[in-house]
């Protein structure tokens, strides 16, 4: 166990090390930084000490260790484009991500778990077979029409629900804006969270039934019947809490898998969120927030992936021999 | 000509077991047929479009905003599918943004697949440190959604070319943008199948009888794992369609003066809300019904070589 968490932690950072060496590869050869910083007028030599002092004559080495020791303190430079530091605009808009990612992701679990456990039940029944054919399109729809539909219908057409933006915030101490407070913002929140979260739920929905049929055909199902015990008592304290392991490692993994496809609901919906700021990084080649951006959810993944993994392993013991037995 | 005792080559398809499937397949005949008209439309954009939509002689803002099967209220021309902000033919750019939709996702699918067969070959038929690095980089990159990946290529190649060369370099930073976050699957496949080829009887005789590793592998392995990758590619092909037409309605996708259905649905995105609905409903449906079509085959194709799921 101990030498599987070493091993994780090493591969982590060997991944984490490979981000950054790109990252600042981003940084320190796209332009000149001295070319951006003086006038025409200045001469070779000045340009040259003022290279030595900013450290942009050491060995590339050096460099990339300062670099790395100001990314760890949080310290990405000045956006090119915004002119602010990279950190501040990253933290201003991380609340907004976050909170759109939350209300997703959890929408998706709820909403995918008791999909998945009804049409596992009623096979056979009108509604199972009509949420099994939505579901199949929500796999084939592109996560932008899906978006773009959801604002025709409820923002174009019906006029239920705002198209854009976050509504009015709340800042709470510490600098975290909320929309979940005012009603402007929670009605903001519901055409995107959605967008965002109708792939998770399909996904979680069909393997929750295939776990579901799985478990309902295994010996201790049948015996538990048999004792007499009330089908709610078998379908959810036996059957359901034994396909939760898988279902609970697969919502993990796709909470990054949420942030990332966030790029592309924040773009649909103008969401002011860190994924936005990102889409207009690149169209700027903005290159210290792309560089920041590469690291942030890098970071995320990693993180995510390992609490996972280490999850997964420490959960279900079947899986520690069936790992060690595929290696050798 | 000779039907009755040598059968013609084109006979012998139309008798193969894959093909009695298809005909056996509904669903695949459909599919097939769609993605065949639009890939032959796409293809012959030049000649079936009623207008070139980028020829700007052609144009004329006065047609602007025409609706679909409406006599223009001011020139009076008649466009089958509308007309969008410029005056161009709905219709002729669908033909014209599928056109490059199709050949960046080809494109990239046809990198993904060298780049994936290359590894897995090497990985499956070497082993070793090569092998348990491939498969280290296919490990990580795997828990990465595959758009994301492409997005941040994207972004960091971009960065790397100069700004004067950004527009035309553009399609084919997207063809290796998203053809690098899809050759994985590749690899994988053709690496496990490789491992198992390797311990047949006819590699080894291959071997004994000092054939060329490089020959044994193109001539012998490759031939008996393509199979599988084919049905990869095909539903790769569907991803790599949906690919692209993210990154373009991102903006970050082709150049506008090259659009592809991404392009054209991010364009008609900005008039759905006064109404114009024709110059976004029709790239997205094309666009659908593409990946849509070119999926169902590939599930078909999987389910038509692998007998034992069926």
């Amino acid at each position: 166990m101990l030498a599987f968490i070493i091993r994780r932690v090493v591969q982590s950072t060997i991944v984490m090390l490979v981000v950054a060496l790109v990252a600042f590869a981003l940084f320190r050869f796209v332009g000149d930084p001295i070319g951006a910083m003086v006038g025409q007028e200045t001469s070779l030599e000045d340009r040259d000490a003022l290279r030595t002092a900013l450290g942009l004559n050491d060995p590339f080495v050096i460099q990339f260790g300062r670099f790395i020791g100001n990314a760890i303190q949080g310290d990405f430079g000045i956006s090119y484009r915004l002119q602010q530091p990279v950190m501040e605009l990253i933290l201003q808009r991380l609340p907004a991500t976050l909170e759109l990612a939350f209300i997703s992701g959890l929408a998706a679990f709820v909403f995918g778990v008791s999909a998945g456990v009804y049409t596992a039940l009623n096979r056979r029944g009108t509604i199972s077979t009509s949420i099994m054919a939505v579901s199949l399109i929500g796999v084939s729809l592109p996560t932008f029409l899906i978006g773009i539909l959801l604002i025709w219908l409820f923002a174009v057409e019906l006029q239920w629900l705002p198209s854009f933006g976050r509504g009015d915030t709340v800042e709470l101490p510490g600098g975290w804006t909320t929309g979940f407070l005012t009603s402007s913002g929670r009605q903001s929140l519901i055409l995107p969270a959605i967008t965002l979260g109708l792939f998770q739920m399909t996904l979680i929905m069909r393997l929750v039934r295939a776990e579901m049929l799985e478990v309902l055909r295994t010996d201790y199902i049948k015996f538990a019947r048999a004792r007499g015990l009330s089908n709610r008592a078998v379908n959810f304290g036996h059957a359901l809490k034994n396909t939760l392991v898988p279902v609970i490692t697969i919502t993990g993994l796709q909470l990054g898998a949420i942030i990332a496809f966030a790029i592309i609901t924040e773009t649909v919906f103008q969401w002011p969120g860190v994924g936005a700021l990102f889409i207009n990084s690149v169209r700027a080649v903005d290159v210290p927030v792309m560089a920041a951006y590469l690291v942030f959810i890098a970071l995320i993944f990693v993180i995510i992936n390992l609490i996972v993994d280490l999850l997964y392993y420490a959960v279900d013991p079947r899986l520690r021999v069936e790992r060690s037995a595929a290696r050798h | 000509m000779s039907e009755t005792k040598t059968p013609g080559r084109l006979y012998r398809m139309w008798d193969s077991d894959i093909a009695y499937s298809f005909r056996k397949s509904p669903l695949a005949i459909v599919s097939g047929i769609v993605a065949l008209v639009i890939v032959l439309a796409a293809v012959f954009a030049p000649w079936i479009a009623p207008t070139n939509p980028y020829d700007p002689s052609s144009l004329n803002l006065m047609d602007g905003f025409s609706r679909p099967m409406e006599p223009n209220a001011f020139t009076g021309n008649t466009f089958l599918l509308g007309a969008d902000n410029q005056g161009r033919d709905v219709l002729s750019t669908i033909l014209y943004g599928a056109r490059i939709s199709l050949f960046v996702g080809f494109s990239a699918v046809l990198f993904a697949m060298i780049l994936g067969i290359t590894a897995g070959l090497l990985a499956g038929y070497r082993g070793g440190w090569v092998d348990a690095l491939l498969m280290r980089i296919a490990d990580v990159q795997l828990s990465f959604p595959s758009i994301l990946i492409a997005l941040l290529i994207f972004g960091v190649a971009r960065g790397f070319i100069p700004p004067s060369q950004r527009e035309t370099m553009a399609i084919w930073v997207l063809i290796i943008a998203i053809g690098l976050s899809d050759w994985v699957q590749f690899a994988r496949v053709v690496r496990g199948a490789t491992m198992v080829e390797k311990g047949k009887e006819y590699v080894q005789a291959a071997r004994v009888i000092g054939v060329h590793p490089v020959r044994i592998l193109l001539r012998h392995i490759l031939p008996n794992v393509m199979g599988p990758v084919l049905v990869i590619g095909t539903i790769g092909l569907a991803l790599a369609i949906i690919a692209e037409a993210t990154l373009s309605f991102l903006g970050v996708g082709v150049p506008p003066t090259q659009p592809s259905l991404g392009t054209l649905i991010r364009i008609g995105q900005q008039y759905l809300f006064s109404g114009e609905w024709w110059i976004l409903l029709f790239p997205a449906m094309t666009l659908l019904a593409l990946a849509l079509a070119v999926n169902l085959l590939g599930d078909w194709l999987r389910d038509a070589l692998n007998p034992r799921l069926r």
